[in-house]
């Protein structure tokens, strides 16, 4: 056979039908899809942030303490259940089932650890006077552009909004980890593996969103505290 | 532990844990720069870079990538790149909308015009 027939032979025997060209499930698949269009609301939701952050006085309102602090315990939090997950499905693919669920529920735990921390930031904000069109107050009269523009009151739509989706992730993929965590020892190593990646992915968008929404919206030189 | 299991998930706890300590390493130093003063696009570049660095490493090795089929990750991979590359079509636009902001100045009064 030449060269040439050889390679169409090879083409036609992974998609010709009736195999696994991808050499994954179609419920992994789907997994994988379901992450690149869940990646593009992520993606479309930040540009839009950008957008509005490029096109008005933005305020830089956080302080180290409560703001950087519980955001970064956040990020080792959402770290370590990845972690975790990954030690899950780890030793799900080992065929040890009990092991892999108490990983899973260690992940849920830091999972839930996230959502507590991070509605205790809300929490700060929200009594501090931010809510999704106004500005607190003394927050207005400290970023005031020197000509006179006032800062977006946009800023409080954008955080809660896309933090506020990335919560509602977090609770939906520990919802989805505790069914995995009860039926572990029913299900098959690639569903174990797919709900590993749904949590990963959580974890992903929060390595964007960590930077872009508080890193870079530091209050550096202390000036609400003066 | 079988060598040959038929669902054999790549990688040691020993690597994945390297990987954990890489991406704490990585959030200190964004934490660290969020504190020396640098012009904002400059700051923008480096903590876009290290997130990228970052969501590389959580997609090869946690989400195992990196042992997948090359035919998965180029079916995935690059379309979400273009597709995202181009959402910042819109980007532009923020400078011209930047440049219609309402400016509270001091407007003198305008000169009474004769009525006709």
């Amino acid at each position: 056979m030449s060269t040439e027939a050889r390679a169409e032979h090879f083409v036609a025997a992974d998609w010709g039908g009736g195999v696994l060209p991808y050499r994954v499930g179609h419920r992994k698949l789907g997994m994988w899809l379901f992450i690149v269009s869940d990646s593009l609301t992520f993606s479309a939701l930040l540009i839009g942030y950008s957008y509005l952050r490029a096109s008005n006085v933005w305020p830089t309102p956080f302080p180290f303490y409560p703001s950087i602090v519980f955001s970064s315990v956040m990020t080792f939090c959402l770290l370590s259940s990845s972690l975790t997950m990954v030690f899950g499905v780890s030793a799900s693919s080992r065929g040890e089932k009990t092991r892999a669920r108490k990983w899973i529920l260690a992940t849920i735990f830091f999972g839930l650890a996230f959502i507590v921390l991070h509605l205790i930031e809300w929490n700060h904000l929200i009594s501090e006077g931010l809510r999704p069109f106004s500005l607190p107050a003394h927050w207005i009269a400290t970023f005031t552009a020197r000509d006179g523009t006032l800062p977006t009151p946009l800023f409080g739509a954008t955080f809660f909004t896309i933090t506020g989706l990335h919560m509602f992730h977090v609770f939906t993929g520990a919802i989805y980890l505790s069914v995995v965590a009860a039926r572990v020892k029913k299900l098959k190593h690639e569903d174990v593996e797919i709900s590993g990646l749904y949590w990963h992915f959580v974890d992903l968008v929060w390595m964007f969103v960590f930077p872009l929404i508080y890193i870079l919206s530091v209050d550096v030189g202390g000036h609400l505290a003066r | 532990m079988s060598a040959h299991v038929e669902e054999h998930f790549a990688g040691s706890n020993k690597l994945f844990t390297s990987i954990w300590g890489w991406l704490i390493g990585l959030t200190l130093i964004e934490i660290f720069l969020a504190y020396r003063p640098m012009p904002i696009h400059y700051m923008l570049t480096i903590l876009l870079g290290l997130s990228i660095i970052k969501a590389a490493l959580i997609v090869a090795y946690f989400m195992h990538m990196k042992f997948e089929r090359l035919s998965l990750v180029l079916t995935i991979v690059p379309m979400l790149v273009v597709c995202i590359c181009l959402l910042f079509v819109f980007f532009p636009d923020s400078f011209r909308s930047s440049g219609l902001r309402y400016q509270f100045k001091e407007v003198p009064p305008a000169p009474e015009t004769e009525n006709h």
